[in-house]
């Protein structure tokens, strides 16, 4: 039986971590919220079943709140805006996929590498989720560093912090309330964020953060 | 001498006043705030809503004040201690001062048309959100609370950051966010390891989150997975510290953002950033096996120091200028703290007090000239001491407290952390007195440009109140030349707490 629910949770976090990769290399707009909402759900498997392994039923509800915020509200919201704004079929040019993996690679091996040999009082179980919620924390990073267009990079902010649920529900009896909060700050975010994107468009007439750039700081002042 | 006898009396009063009401003082400092989100967002008239902000920011800080008669207090949700109680009382009472600035600026502003009345809508509101998530993060005894008030007062900035909506104000709310968000993100990741530690040893739940039973009990957690989490966390809440390596997102916030949230995100949000890195640290502290906080923190807080102090000279936008000044004094604020030791620990605290009350006031000044000038660049602003006589000796006495010099309170906190790094690392004290003097130069360079020539620019009327920015001043020099027996007992005993 715990051997079950040991697999059954690296089935769960692993499928999360995969589709952070899958993230990575998505050039298509409809195609990266496709992704992200999968990955949502799988957030959300995932929870449900720390709540089942560690008899914790209030983590159920964050779990519900994962699936059907970030699985399917956000999302649609985001296609919502996508097509608003005529990006939806546009292909994003993202830095070449291969290096881009190959760093992936790299910023899971460390994340393996640093939480797995530190903490041996800690139960294996949550070290090894920890090591995926870091991996999949720095992959989402790595998506927001990568990408120029503004609707990608809240959703690499977003899997960064479905990467931060997953650390937080692998921890054993973790307060309630820090789940709720990070939910309720994954929504203000989302509606910042949602905020921003019209008023790049607005002043720039794309969604594309390297318009931004001719603007930094002092360098009007040479013009 | 103060006569003890009325004080005694007022503090009897004020102990009466409380109890007649159905909250102590520390529920009101969260629940004024939160009512006044609520009925600020309400109220579209902006006179209205400023009256309302100040009103509400003068009864947090009464409140917050009033936490001296009663000052110790502990749940598993919420402190107070004699670490927080002194950062609660300057904290509220410079978001009362701000407010009041707040007030004339907006006005202002709405005037010249730099902002309409639909894009200052929720501003008023934000504010009272801002100073109640900092109440709430400097009051919490938990860690995941700690970090949801950092978190939502960096949310409310972000916003009003961009309430110009020019293009540059747009850039800089979007990279404040963006830097703002991985950070709170991987100090999030902090704080869940930091619970994952103390749950093996204290059990699990709310108290395994509580700061103080952390604390009493972290020489028997595990001190490889707690310096991790401390790694974490160091890069997380150093962002909103703005220590050298992870400042970007700082000069833009604070230049672009209206005056009056460039002095509150200066004088405020930076020292509860700062007051949340150092509750971790007490933790590490107490466990002889970590990592050597201290010497990380003497680090970046060196490198902060420098990095700003060369930053200063290329400045052309005076609240860029002062934002640069800002990532400096927090350098030296860390660098105090990692030296640590009574004497390096009490400067740190003085400092981190004479910083706030300082440039705040340096930012109500720059707010004024920039209206009445039209204008940020130093090199519009000429003539100052001609054209506006009082704003040029508020500005210069700003900058010559800000710079170090006799006889301002800043000056007091640098001598006694330089004396005390002399003492134990001449090296180090070296490096420090390097840094500020880089600073200091490029600091009255820049005075004596906006100060002195030809005055230029429109020499337009103040109708702003100076009450705010004299004020802060006052206090800053009554430091530097007499700390109150109390205080120093107090600083003596956070220092002491400090390790």
């Amino acid at each position: 039986m715990h051997n079950i629910g040991f697999d059954v949770a690296h089935l769960l976090a692993g499928s999360m971590l995969c589709l952070s990769f899958v993230l990575l290399y998505q050039d298509r707009m409809t195609a990266v919220l496709n992704v992200f909402a999968l990955q949502a759900i799988a957030l959300s498997l995932s929870v449900a079943w720390q709540a089942y392994i560690q008899e914790a039923p209030h983590l159920l509800i964050t779990a519900v709140i994962a699936v059907v915020m970030k699985g399917f509200v956000i999302p649609a919201a985001l296609h919502r805006i996508v097509r608003r704004l005529g990006i939806h079929r546009e292909i994003e040019k993202v830095i070449a996929a291969g290096p881009v993996m190959l760093i992936g690679l790299g910023l899971v091996a460390l994340s393996i590498l640093l939480v797995l040999p530190v903490g041996q009082s800690v139960s294996l179980l949550a070290r090894e989720d920890l090591a995926f919620a870091l991996a999949v924390i720095l992959l989402g990073l790595l998506m927001m560093i990568t990408r120029y267009n503004a609707v990608t990079q809240i959703v690499g902010f977003m899997s960064l912090e479905n990467g931060l649920v997953l650390a937080a529900t692998g921890a054993k009896g973790m307060p309630l309330v820090v789940e709720i909060s990070v939910a309720f700050s994954v929504l203000i975010a989302f509606i910042v964020f949602g905020i921003f994107v019209f008023r790049i468009r607005e002043r720039f007439d794309t969604v594309d953060v390297g318009a931004l750039d001719q603007f930094r700081g002092e360098r009007r002042d040479q013009t | 001498m103060i006569p003890s006898i009325p004080l005694a009396s007022a503090a009897a009063a004020i102990a009466e006043f409380w109890a007649g009401l159905p909250v102590t003082p520390l529920q009101a400092v969260l629940i004024i705030p939160a009512m006044a989100v609520v009925l600020l967002a309400l109220i579209p008239a902006y006179r209205l809503g400023a009256l309302l902000n100040v009103l509400a920011s003068g009864l947090t800080f009464f409140a917050g004040a009033s936490l001296l008669l009663d000052p110790r207090y502990r749940t598993d949700i919420l402190i107070v201690d004699d670490f927080n109680i002194y950062l609660v009382i300057l904290t509220t009472f410079v978001a009362f001062t701000t407010s009041i600035f707040s007030a004339s600026y907006i006005g202002h502003e709405l005037e010249t048309g730099r902002l309409t009345p639909r894009f200052l809508r929720y501003y008023h509101a934000l504010y009272q959100a801002m100073t109640g998530a900092m109440n709430v993060a400097l009051v919490a005894n938990n860690v995941g609370l700690l970090w949801v008030g950092v978190e939502v007062a960096t949310l409310t900035t972000v916003m009003m950051v961009g309430i110009y909506r020019t293009p540059e104000a747009v850039e800089a709310a979007w990279k404040y966010f963006i830097l703002g968000s991985v950070g709170i993100a991987l100090a999030f990741f902090g704080t869940i390891l930091v619970y994952l530690v103390a749950q093996e040893v204290v059990g699990e739940g709310l108290q395994a989150m509580a700061w103080d039973t952390m604390r009493a009990s972290a020489s028997r957690f595990d001190p490889k997975l707690l310096s991790l989490a401390f790694v974490f966390l160091l890069v997380g809440y150093g962002t909103k510290v703005g220590l050298a390596p992870f400042h970007a997102w700082l000069p833009d916030a604070h230049a672009e953002g209206p005056t009056p949230i460039s002095a509150v995100l200066s004088g405020l949000l930076l020292n509860v950033a700062l007051y949340a890195l150092l509750r971790f640290k007490m933790i590490l502290a107490a466990n002889a096996a970590t990592i050597n906080v201290g010497l990380i923190l003497i680090a970046l807080g060196l490198i902060s120091l420098i990095f700003a102090g060369f930053m200063l000279y290329r400045r052309r936008d005076i609240k860029r200028l002062f934002a640069y000044s800002s990532i400096e004094h927090m350098g030296v604020i860390t660098f105090a703290f990692g030296m640590g030791g009574p004497l390096a620990n009490f400067a740190g605290l003085l400092h981190m007090t004479m910083h706030s009350l300082t440039k705040s006031a340096i930012f109500f000044a720059v707010g004024h000239i920039a209206q009445v000038k039209g204008t940020q660049r130093i090199a519009d602003i000429k003539g100052l001491s001609a054209s506006h006589p009082v704003l040029a000796v508020g500005l210069a006495l700003g900058v010559i407290a800000i710079a170090g010099l006799p006889p301002f309170g800043v000056f007091t906190s640098e001598f006694m952390l330089l004396s005390s790094t002399f003492a134990r690392q001449p090296w180090l004290a070296v490096a420090l007195v390097f840094g500020l003097v880089v600073a200091f130069g490029a600091l009255i360079l820049r005075l004596s440009d906006v100060m002195f020539g030809e005055a230029s620019g429109p020499p337009g009327k103040i109708k702003a109140t100076y009450a705010p920015l004299f004020l802060h001043l006052a206090l800053v020099l009554a430091a530097g030349l007499w700390l109150p027996e109390p205080v120093v007992r107090w600083f003596r005993a956070v220092a002491t707490q400090l390790g």
